[in-house]
């Protein structure tokens, strides 16, 4: 045993495996522990906003003011303010006038303000334009000018007797808050989802739950496998028979449409996490009943188990003590490998709207059938689908690896 | 052709019996469940509605369509001899339009998706398997984590990321439909093209899957085959290299044909969820309508056709694998 497991852990692909699968299980325990809560508490109002640092403005406002020069700060205001349109409108109005911008980078914001405040007049009436754009290019070379000048914004009071407004404060273009100053400061690594839960909390929940799922799905799976093998490869003649031929049948009707049509059936209020896990469990064990059969016969007829027999051995003792530990190493991977396919059954499950229901746990699946519903792929929010199906392929990547690395130690054969 | 025949007969018996296992198996499992479907479908039809005789009047109508109230032989009758007739009842999510109809327009979009992209996926895939077999070394190395890493994504993972680059990012692929929607299908080639431009990304997110898994395995099996005896064998009887490879291949390819048939309802089941993040026309969508929709003829209907084109699509390899085994071959041979 101790000979076997220095020997698994001397694989490259195992370990790496192992460590990726660790650093997840790792996450999992310890990120609840920094960012303690309910990860289906809808702290955003409004769907996905941008992963990021959220600074809560009423508390920066009351917050201690320090007074920075930095020259940039101006330029910077205004690449914010100027959107990609109102450049592009820019550079045609001094085409209109006959500039040459021919080599002038729009997102240059620098050469881009210094050739407009150069030559923008707006008693220029450039040939063919009218009124409505030439309104346009006042209000937006205003707007240019405001943020130039650098306008004090001033804060204001309602009075209490009669609303008349008080000032209270004015914030000048130089005013900085240090962000730890401030009381209320949210950070959101992988910003909201559509209805507004922080992603990443959700994330590694979901993450949690839909393991346990694989698990718990696995197990079932491995375990039904497991003792149909053994009863099919040791008892063989009529019982035999009667597991293959179920086998058989259920190796090609598709596993994937039987738990379609269970899982419609058992409806969306009844199905919590567990009972998907268990439908699942129900209908993924024929691989591993088959292959478990196989292999007992062929160690059905060894010496041992032969001289078991004859000892007078119950059945059951013979199965787990003289062919089991033969098939162990087997088993183990098939665990794996139905682990990893079950995570994969329950995400295609609620992509069809068939998982376990929204309200109690998140996860992987849910997550992403959620971000699907609401486009968000079409919309550029990425952070909503990309990290669960990063989540996925990272779970079932590892465990693949784990699982080919299991079988080049026990598959001499195959190994490099 | 006594082997054959005998070969052949025993496919076809059991084709015939998983056939009828399907049926049964589609008519048995929504009826065993705790859960009544008729009701479910009246709580949804029904929502909002107080009056308590409405509510009964609605079940019994749906009760009626469905004939659950017969005893359930008759049913089961009723259901075989309909679904022999093609008649799956009109869909209740785009009434009054029948099951068959939706199904008949959606289900060459779906066979024309899939047949080919798990072919060529399966083909290239053993292809990369047995280079990365033969050649070992650096493409071993990059070849093999890639394709674990492929054949660990979940398809319509690899369709969304696909989606993204191409059809958002790069703009090169348009992102959802089987084509234009301002065309109606005809034969023009300016709809061809557009066919052709939509089925990009939903082929390659198939294959790209598929060559992951497949390549997994025909290394494997001709790792194994490279180390066997024979191979040794005729090294030492100095047979060209080009030659052992050929046998090695072969070898090497049967356990995949076999793996192919057994491998085949996962891989549609993932394609089908594939096409929904295309909003592909097929039977995907089809299936997630029937769910949102509370439309369970529909759906019953669905999960018939796919279990009946994967047993078709793996009798269909059987038979094939009965022609390239030798050991068939052989048994035709002896008699």
């Amino acid at each position: 045993m101790k000979h076997t497991l220095r020997q698994i852990f001397h694989s490259p692909k195992f370990v790496t495996g192992f460590v990726i699968f660790s650093f997840l299980l790792i996450l999992m325990l310890i990120y609840p522990l920094i960012s303690p809560g309910n990860p289906l508490e809808m702290v955003g109002l409004g769907t996905f906003f941008k992963p990021g640092v959220y600074v809560n403005v009423y508390d920066s406002v009351n917050t201690e003011l320090h007074t920075l020069k930095l020259e940039d700060a101006a330029q910077k205001r205004i690449d914010s303010v100027l959107s990609d349109e109102d450049r592009v409108a820019m550079v045609n109005w001094l085409t209109a006038i006959g500039i040459d911008v021919e080599d002038i980078d729009i997102s240059d914001t620098g050469a881009l303000l210094e050739l407009w405040w150069g030559n923008y007049d707006r008693s220029i009436r450039p040939e063919g334009m009218t009124k409505a754009l030439r309104n346009y290019y006042e209000r937006l070379n205003n707007r240019l000018n405001s943020i130039k000048n650098s306008d004090d914004i001033i804060i204001a009071e309602a009075g209490e007797e009669d609303g008349e407004l008080i000032k209270t404060a004015t914030i000048t273009d130089t005013d900085y808050v240090n962000v730890g100053d401030v009381a209320n400061v949210k950070f959101l690594p992988l910003g909201t989802d559509n209805f507004g839960r922080d992603v990443l909390k959700q994330l590694v929940a979901a993450a949690k739950t839909s393991l346990m799922i694989g698990i718990i799905a696995g197990c079932i799976a491995t375990f039904i496998g497991l003792t149909l093998g053994l009863l099919a490869g040791y008892i063989g003649g009529v019982v035999d028979d009667i597991i293959m031929f179920f086998t058989n049948i259920f190796t090609v009707i598709p596993s994937f449409v039987i738990l379609i049509l269970i899982s419609y059936s058992i409806s969306q209020d009844n199905r919590g996490a567990t009972t998907v896990a268990i439908v699942i469990g129900c209908t993924a064990w024929i691989w591993t009943a088959r292959s478990v059969r196989s292999q007992v016969i062929s160690l059905r007829n060894r010496d041992h188990v032969n001289l078991s027999r004859l000892s007078g051995h119950s059945l059951i003792k013979i199965l787990l003590r003289d062919i089991l530990p033969y098939i162990a190493s087997y088993v183990v991977m098939a665990l794996i490998l139905q682990i990893s396919s079950a995570i994969l059954a329950e995400a295609q499950l609620s992509l069809l709207g068939l998982g376990p229901k929204t309200t109690e746990v998140p996860t992987l699946g849910l997550m992403m059938n959620w971000a699907m519903l609401y486009s968000a792929h079409l919309n550029g929010s990425w952070w909503a689908y990309f990290p669960v199906i990063f989540t996925i392929a990272l779970i079932s990547f590892s465990l693949n690896l784990m699982n080919t690395g299991l079988d080049q130690i026990f598959n001499p054969t195959l190994r490099d | 052709m006594k082997g054959y025949g005998k070969y052949f007969g025993k496919k076809i018996i059991w084709f015939l019996i998983t056939l009828v296992a399907a049926v049964i198996l589609n008519f048995i499992l929504p009826r065993l469940m705790p859960n009544d479907p008729v009701a479910a479908i009246t709580a949804r039809t029904a929502e909002g509605i107080s009056d308590v005789s409405a509510v009964k009047r609605i079940y019994e109508t749906y009760a009626e369509q469905f004939g659950t109230n017969k005893p359930i032989p008759t049913q089961f009758y009723l259901f075989v001899k309909n679904a022999l007739r093609g008649d799956f009842g009109l869909s209740f999510s785009q009434y009054p339009r029948s099951v068959s109809d939706i199904i008949s327009s959606a289900i060459w979009w779906t066979i024309a998706l899939q047949l080919p992209a798990i072919i060529v996926g399966w083909l290239l895939g053993n292809i990369l398997g047995a280079l990365a077999a033969y050649i070992r070394k650096g493409f071993d190395k990059v070849v093999m984590p890639a394709c674990l890493l492929a054949s660990s994504m979940p398809a319509f993972g690899m369709a969304v990321i696909l989606l993204v680059i191409f059809g958002i990012t790069l703009k090169v692929a348009p992102t959802s439909g089987a084509y234009s929607y301002t065309m109606i299908p005809n034969l023009s080639w300016k709809f061809i093209k557009s066919v052709i431009e939509h089925y990009q990304l939903p082929f390659w997110s198939i294959v790209i899957i598929a060559i992951g898994g497949q390549a997994i395995g025909m290394r494997s099996m001709s790792i194994y085959e490279l180390n066997a005896d024979y191979v040794k064998y005729s090294r030492f009887l100095g047979i060209k290299d080009g030659k052992i490879v050929r046998y090695v291949f072969r070898n090497a390819m049967l356990p995949q044909v076999t793996g192919l048939a057994l491998s085949l309802g996962s891989m549609v089941g993932g394609a089908l969820v594939a096409e929904i993040i295309f909003s592909y026309p097929g039977i995907g969508t089809s299936i997630l309508q029937a769910v949102t929709m509370a439309d369970y003829p529909l759906l019953s209907a669905t999960t018939l056709i796919i279990t009946l084109m994967v047993l078709i699509a793996t009798f269909v390899i059987d038979i094939i694998y009965g022609f390239i085994d030798p050991r068939v071959k052989a048994a035709q041979f002896d008699s």
